[in-house]
């Protein structure tokens, strides 16, 4: 169980690391481009509300739902924000080894919790979300918002991690009340 | 007819301040700004029967919820919204979506 929670951690935390040593896309040690963290931030979102909607379909504990709820509309809030944003802009979000990557682990997450029920379930949806928020904040926080150079590109991914940084917190808490 | 309608509102011209003495200051409303994940600074000299006016300036949807059961209000995206506070006291509250989004209001009697 530990084990299983522990790895999609790395997983993501490598996929997510690569964007900062530089990936086959970029040379290395160059910074991912604006386009790049603006699809990267946008497919973080989407794989966690696909991981919501999955909690939705399979959960039955109430905590666990709300949870969920809370992810659906928080990510899409943000993710609608960055569409705004990058139509404003007259950017196109460039697809990347990194959100490729970040993609994959996703899909496999989504098989290992989809075997799982009951509680096994929700022990495991609550872990993969603190572990996943935790990689993703570090991406953020050590990457994608010192490398992204537009002002409101920047402002935004600010934003999304007070607000990932909460989600976080919130599934390590809601994780060690579950029985 | 004027004289009927300028009559009571002379009384109330007299009696209102001595009224308004007796029963504590008239309420007032505060505002509380929730920006960036955070409630804004929390107004002081607040009194139970006070209005709070609740600024949501986020993208997310919030509550300001009390501990106590005294206020909880859920706010849509970039909405705002009023509670009264009816109980004096230290009251905690937070946001029930984003539970460490959390302060403290003081009410006084």
């Amino acid at each position: 169980m530990i084990q299983k929670s522990i790895f999609p951690v790395a997983s993501v935390a490598a996929a997510l690391l690569a964007a900062a040593a530089g990936t086959p896309a970029a040379a290395v040690g160059e910074a991912p481009t604006d386009p790049q963290i603006a699809h990267i931030a946008y497919t973080a979102g989407v794989i966690d509300i696909a991981a919501a909607r999955q909690a939705l379909a399979k959960s039955k504990n109430a905590t666990v739902r709300g949870f969920a709820q809370e992810m659906v509309r928080d990510h899409e809030a943000v993710n609608v924000a960055a569409l705004d944003l990058v139509k404003k802009l007259k950017v196109t979000p460039a697809d990347n080894p990194t959100s490729a990557a970040l993609t994959k682990q996703a899909k496999a997450d989504e098989r290992r919790l989809a075997a799982l029920s009951g509680a096994a379930f929700d022990r495991a949806y609550l872990a993969n979300e603190a572990a996943y928020h935790k990689a993703v904040n570090a991406a953020l926080d050590k990457t994608l918002i010192p490398s992204s150079r537009n002002a409101e590109l920047k402002s935004l991914l600010q934003t999304g991690l007070k607000l990932f940084r909460e989600h976080q917190s919130h599934a390590e808490h809601l994780a060690a009340g579950l029985k | 007819m004027r004289a009927a309608l300028l009559l009571p509102a002379l009384a109330m011209l007299m009696a209102g301040p001595a009224t308004a003495e007796a029963a504590g200051a008239a309420p007032r409303t505060h505002v509380v700004v929730i920006d960036q994940m955070r409630f804004g600074p929390v107004p002081q000299g607040v009194r139970a029967g006070d209005t709070i006016r609740w600024i949501n300036r986020d993208i997310f949807r919030h509550t300001a919820t009390a501990r106590n059961g005294s206020f909880s209000i859920d706010l849509a995206p970039r909405a705002q919204g009023r509670t009264v506070v009816a109980k004096a006291g230290k009251i905690p509250f937070y946001c029930k979506y984003h539970p460490g989004m959390t302060a403290v209001l003081g009410v006084a009697k």
